[in-house]
């Protein structure tokens, strides 16, 4: 608070450029640097999918693109080795899911949002959230570094269960590379922590006078309640990091017990490696919704504002976000239902999983309503979180299924479960991404992006995306697992030779379709039409700061709240739309709030 | 392939290039035009594709259905894989209908309310109503859900029925074992630290007890021998020491064993040991149970939708009742090459994707034929030879050494 205290409005320093972009301590700069950084993790995650479709396409055939990425060691003749598929798709779901949907959207989306719409001059820390930068940034560079020692990257699935990650012996991910994931994952939670208890702090102390908490956009209760969750399920991955660093390193036994590998007998007694599973799930399934509660936040923002209609049901939204954070921290024995637990303890998690269904449907419902009688501009940040209530709805009806222990016997680690979570989390989640990109672009940057661009890079990921995943879930269907080099050892799976191949055309389509928006980004930050001030007619308070970044945000006084943020519309109103700082008229109702 | 894909990408980054370009020349051409908010083309026509989207996706799934629903598995080999079925075409069902109806109210609503400068949104915050209504009937459908799947849940959990047959599936990097418990019903104890060439599920017995001890005796001395030999204070005889020491760790706790009861030493000897393919009767229960020797692996047979993790360190079972020998699977599914698979399918290393056996279903007759020819423990374990001192090496011996 002193720091926000100190940046009074006139009070302009100048920076170097060294504080400005690398050593900053503002959260606008902080929050591009987590896109940029998010960015080129993406484009790595997403260029390893690529490699691995080509064998899951095509498999045992040679390519010289993989000869090429990954040279004659991994993938001698252009042939993908069994070793490197496996390392390819546990840092491609490393990445996605801690790297670009954790670190690069709350890390993106936090720092930008929630003080320019609580009407705060920065983070309650700047020194903190710069730090919780710079941890990010450790870890993703050795992340990276890990693709390049000897013995391969860490291989044992984004899971990293022991005893196969904890014994060197057992592949050779488990070597060096392992190390380093473990290294770099501490570092991450490290930088999570540092980031979500700043939010935390600042969404409950740095709120502009009449910010009450019922006025606040959904799109900071969800950042806020994501920092919650991060905040109380992240240390419980790091000590399972941890008692794993030990189990690898000095000889102690949290995890290993009655294990004959490569020959020898193994000392370590007393283990279990189902009790790294609960601590990692216990973090693992809250990790969900701290992917997807900041997706679902700005998904809410943009069709507001792009329907020009208040969000329906406001109150029952935070509601819905409240009750999936705490159902969140109850359900993580759904990932381990055949693990050999209790029954009766798969019944108990088999009934808090389908719980969370009753949130999320009113969530779907309440954006449908939204959209009824709207008045529709199709931006591109409007077609993502369309997009983004489509895949959150078609990823989540399979959610019923796997969530029934029953039938998760017979589904779990199929394609089944890859096609379902990849499409409620994953692609909801970078859907949203995108629509919080296009959408606050011309915060960010000062310039509007190329809406034609947008446009054709949101069609071909939308379709492109449910065609490499949609076809999974026949896959999972026909039984065939997950992580599998090759499906030709079983003649059963020989029928969907030609649908996998499908699957890798959209994939690779798909990814190139990125490029299109890695273009229009880059050449909008140079060469963009410059922005005004409040492009989409928006009510929040980050549309009333100069276009111009400045230190502390508003150059006057920070503004006073009047009303919720969803005066959309409103009858009796000139325009359609009345921003947070314009007072209420005499018998005027404050929004949705109160009644 | 490969320049069939490079000349599809050069094709693609030629598109790519060439749409770029007419992009380029129409926004020069609105030069001073406001590109901020959509045009009106630009909202009709977006709101159109969603129609066409929506419309497209539903014939997507169609497609898949109609190309795809009759390759995935066949009707269900086990007794409760058929309440599992029913179950899943119920969830289908529920989920179906929720999926088409929430998607054609999403994008004919985003296809009818298309901007208009003309008019204004209506001004709707909420409806207790109807949210109470979308709380409920949600709510109503999954408590349906889950006293129907629990209650599948339950049966299926449930202990294995009196008679059922034993069998251990015992994983390893990176293939299966199927032990049998013999004609006393009953599977022989065994532990991790007697597992060696010739005993690989480590089964304790009075006859593997006094081998492997002996073997691994044999060794020490060996090494004791090599380290006498060994320069003093070099790294090999630290190597050396450290390996006697665990070695003789090793020995004492073997030792522990033979304190065990004579049933238990004696339950071993009958069972029986076999690799690649393995038989059951049909229309009788089954009781698996796992153990694994490394890493967590997954005993996954998904025509009897069955799976169980096998964990190292802890046992864990499953069991069913097999309805469908193998001949008359071929008959249903049409396909003479047919077979029941277990697959592991816990992610357990680079041969992960290849670790199988062929389950064999037949009469009660055939089994009973089969299991008969099929070599006890006691009549497979061969002790270790004379001098033979490297039995520890992890190498495909083994397998051969049981199946003689």
């Amino acid at each position: 608070m002193a720091t926000a205290a100190a940046h009074n409005t006139d009070h302009h320093h100048e920076e170097t450029f060294v504080s400005k972009y690398i050593f900053s301590m503002d959260h606008k700069m902080i929050s591009k640097q987590f896109l940029i950084t998010g960015m080129i993790m993406a484009v790595i995650g997403m260029i390893m999918s690529s490699l691995f479709r080509l064998q899951l396409g095509w498999q045992g055939e040679s390519f010289a693109v993989l000869n090429f990425f990954l040279g004659d060691k991994w993938a001698p003749d252009g042939i993908l080795d069994p070793n490197m598929y496996l390392a390819l798709v546990t840092i491609h779901g490393t990445i996605m899911v801690f790297f670009l949907l954790t670190g690069g959207l709350s890390g993106t989306f936090a720092n930008l949002l929630i003080p320019l719409q609580i009407g705060a001059r920065d983070m309650a820390s700047g020194f903190i959230n710069m730090l919780s930068y710079w941890f990010f940034l450790a870890s993703s560079v050795i992340m990276v570094f890990s693709l390049f020692v000897e013995t391969g990257p860490a291989s044992g699935g984004w899971t990293v269960y022991p005893p196969l990650s904890a014994l060197p012996q057992a592949m050779p991910g488990s070597g060096m590379g392992m190390t380093l994931w473990l290294v770099s994952m501490s570092l991450f939670i490290v930088s999570s922590l540092l980031g979500g208890l700043n939010y935390v702090v600042t969404v409950i102390n740095l709120r502009t006078k009449g910010m009450t908490m019922t006025r606040l956009p959904l799109s900071v209760w969800a950042l806020f309640v994501t920092a919650i969750i991060g905040v109380l399920s992240f240390p419980v991955l790091f000590s399972a990091a941890l008692l794993l660093i030990f189990d690898r390193m000095f000889g102690t036994s949290f995890y290993l017990s009655d294990i004959h590998i490569a020959g020898e007998v193994l000392e370590q007694t007393g283990g279990s490696p189902i009790l790294y599973e609960h601590l990692f799930w216990f973090l693992g399934h809250p990790e969900v919704y701290i992917v997807l509660l900041p997706a679902l936040g700005i998904t809410s923002e943009v069709i507001a504002t792009n329907a020009r209609k208040p969000i329906f049901g406001y109150r029952a939204m935070i509601g819905s976000i409240l009750a999936i954070a705490f159902l969140s921290f109850i359900v993580w024995g759904h990932h381990m239902f055949i693990t050999g637990m209790n029954p009766f303890l798969g019944a108990v998690f088999t009934f808090t999983t389908l719980l969370i269904a009753i949130p999320s449907a009113v969530k779907a419902f309440n954006y449908i309503t939204t959209l009824w009688k709207g008045n529709i501009r199709f931006t591109p940040a409007m077609l993502f979180s369309i997009g983004m209530v489509s895949t959150f709805i078609s990823g989540g009806v399979t959610g019923i299924i796997l969530a029934d222990s029953a039938l998760d016997i017979n589904l779990h680690d199929t394609y089944f479960v890859v096609a379902h979570f990849h499409i409620v989390m994953g692609l909801s989640a970078v859907l949203a991404m995108y629509a919080g990109v296009y959408h606050w672009f011309p915060k960010m940057y000062g310039k509007m992006m190329n809406r034609k661009l947008g446009y054709a890079h949101f069609w071909l990921t939308f379709v492109c995306a449910y065609g490499v995943f949609f076809p999974q879930h026949f896959l999972g269907l026909a039984g065939v697992p997950r992580r599998y080099y090759t499906n030709s050892e079983f003649p059963m799976f020989d029928e969907f030779v030609g649908l996998n191949e499908l699957v890798s055309i959209f994939a690779i389509v798909g990814a190139l379709a990125q490029f299109i928006f890695m273009f229009n980004f880059f050449y909008s930050m140079a060469r963009g039409q410059k922005a005004t001030e409040n492009p989409w007619g928006s009510n929040t308070l980050e549309w009333t700061t100069p276009v111009e970044h400045i230190h502390g945000n508003w150059p006057g006084p920070l503004p006073t709240v009047h009303r919720w943020a969803y005066d959309y519309s409103k009858p009796g109103k000139e325009q359609d739309f009345v921003p947070q700082t314009v007072p209420l008229e005499d018998g005027e109702m404050d929004g949705g709030a109160g009644h | 392939m490969v320049t069939f894909l490079i000349i599809v990408a050069i094709v693609l980054a030629g598109l790519a290039i060439m749409q770029l370009m007419r992009v380029f020349e129409g926004t020069t051409k609105l030069k001073g035009g406001d590109n901020t908010l959509p045009t009106n083309s630009e909202n009709i026509y977006q709101s159109r594709m969603m129609l066409a989207f929506v419309a497209g996706y539903f014939i997507f799934f169609a497609w898949l259905m109609a190309e795809f629903g009759d390759k995935l598995l066949p009707e269900s080999a086990s007794e409760h894989g058929v309440v599992l079925d029913n179950l899943l075409n119920f969830n289908f069902a529920i989920i179906t209908l929720v999926f088409v109806i929430t998607h054609v109210a999403l994008f004919y609503f985003a296809y009818k309310y298309v901007f208009s400068s003309e008019r204004k949104a209506l001004f709707f915050t909420h409806s207790n109503k109807l949210e109470l209504l979308w709380t409920t009937v949600p709510a109503v459908f999954l408590a349906v859900i889950i006293v129907y799947g629990l209650n599948a849940w339950w049966d299926i959990t449930d202990d294995a029925p009196a008679g059922s047959l034993n069998i251990e599936l015992y994983p390893k990097q990176f293939d299966w074992t199927a032990r049998y418990a013999g004609s006393d019903t009953t599977l022989g104890a065994s532990n991790y630290n007697m597992i060696s060439g010739t005993n690989p599920l480590g089964l304790i017995t009075k006859g593997s007890i006094a081998a492997f001890t002996a073997e691994l005796r044999e060794e020490v001395v060996g090494l004791k021998e090599q380290l006498e030999a060994a320069p003093k204070g070099g790294l090999k005889e630290e190597e050396l020491t450290e390996t006697i020491a665990k070695r003789e760790r090793q020995l004492k706790r073997i030792a522990t064993f033979e304190s065990l009861n004579e049933a238990s030493l004696a339950a071993g000897n009958d069972d029986v040991l076999v690799k690649n393919e393995f038989y059951i009767p049909v229309n009788r229960s089954v009781n698996f149970t796992f153990r694994s020797r490394d890493v967590i692996h997954s005993a996954y047979m998904p025509h009897f939708r069955a799976q169980m993790n096998c964990v190292p360190g802890m046992t864990t079972s499953f069991n069913f009742l097999p309805t469908f020998t193998t001949a008359e699977m071929r008959q249903k599914t049409g396909n003479d090459e047919f077979e029941y698979y277990l697959l592991c399918n816990k992610i357990c290393g680079a041969a992960h994707y290849n670790m199988k056996m062929v389950i064999k279903v037949v009469s009660e007759e055939e089994y009973n034929n089969w299991i008969s020819e099929q070599k006890t423990f006691a009549e497979s374990f061969q002790p270790a030879e004379e001098g033979m001192t490297e039995v520890n090496q992890p190498t495909g011996n083994e397998i051969s050494m049981i199946e003689q």
